[in-house]
């Protein structure tokens, strides 16, 4: 079902670098998802448009919009949460917020911007997320008993 | 507001929604908006799936050299100055932070790109994902709010 695709990966990876480099070469800005939607959020509790908040709500209309377009060519690229377990959805999300605002970064905040500006901050939260990632999904999948 | 700081606002909003779009093209070809693709990516001692590694790779080989130039430069093109993140010391809430994010993205396979990303897609599974990361956001301006 998973078919090996280093080509896609690839392309689409260009496609992101590339989009977190117009971000920085025009606006000047990080193209961290977390910290871009938790600056979002943060504004939101303020009156009025601000600088802060507008480049954020087009950034995120952009993701949002994007995600139609994937839709449009093919629902595959949306296929959901593995299983259908809301506790899980509820549990997993909870952390990934609460987490990536803490840490201040996520895959693309730390793992890509940061990495690219040499950041040792974000190069210690990259290898700490990666290698807890990995653990959780070690004991998810053949810590418990379950055979995936 | 003169003529041309409303040409670099109206051009910071356009340039904004442009990135967000072609960040969410990015993440669906690449494959990152599948979590069973992403867990088998994290799953190094099961059916191992190294591609997604390509991903980060190749998007760092974009901004790292694109950076380069940038630190050369007194402004970004529509704003006065660039927004680089001030902080350099690994401190406790960048070690907990990491940790419990690493926690949520091994259990669902989703970080906030791909989550926000997924919405387009309706299912029940992602919509409580993204409710309760927001949730978790809130929770934590909250948090700090205190002190």
């Amino acid at each position: 079902m998973i078919e090996s695709m280093p080509l896609a990966s690839i392309v689409g990876g260009l496609l992101i670098g590339s989009s977190a480099a117009l971000l920085l070469v025009f606006n000047g800005r990080i193209a961290g998802i977390a910290g871009v939607l938790g600056g979002l959020l943060e504004g939101l509790a303020e009156r009025g448009p601000t600088e802060e908040k507008r480049w954020r709500v087009m950034f995120v209309a952009g993701l949002l919009i994007g995600g139609v377009v994937l839709r449009g060519f093919d629902p595959a690229f949306l296929p959901g949460p593995v299983g259908d377990s809301l506790i899980t959805s509820t549990i997993a999300g909870l952390l990934v917020g609460f987490g990536t605002r803490l840490g201040s970064g996520c895959t693309s905040g730390h793992g890509i911007c940061g990495l690219s500006r040499l950041s040792t901050r974000s190069l210690a939260a990259t290898v700490i997320f990666m290698a807890v990632a990995i653990a959780t999904t070690f004991v998810v999948r053949h810590g418990i008993g379950v055979t995936a | 507001m003169t003529s041309k700081t409303r040409h670099r606002a109206l051009g910071r909003d356009a340039i904004a929604l442009v990135a967000g779009l072609m960040f969410a093209l990015g993440l669906g070809i690449s494959g990152m908006t599948d979590p069973a693709r992403v867990l088998a990516f994290l799953d190094v001692a099961g059916d191992w799936n190294p591609n997604l590694a390509l991903v980060m790779a190749a998007g760092i080989a974009v901004v790292f050299p694109v950076h380069r130039v940038l630190l050369g430069r007194k402004a970004p093109i529509f704003d006065g100055k660039f927004h680089w993140p001030t902080r350099s010391d690994i401190d406790r809430p960048l070690v907990l932070g990491a940790v419990l994010f690493g926690v949520g993205w091994g259990l669902a396979g989703l970080c906030p790109g791909p989550a926000l990303v997924g919405l387009a897609g309706g299912q029940p599974g992602l919509l409580v994902f993204v409710l309760a990361m927001t949730l978790g956001m809130l929770a934590h301006r909250k948090l700090m709010a205190q002190g």
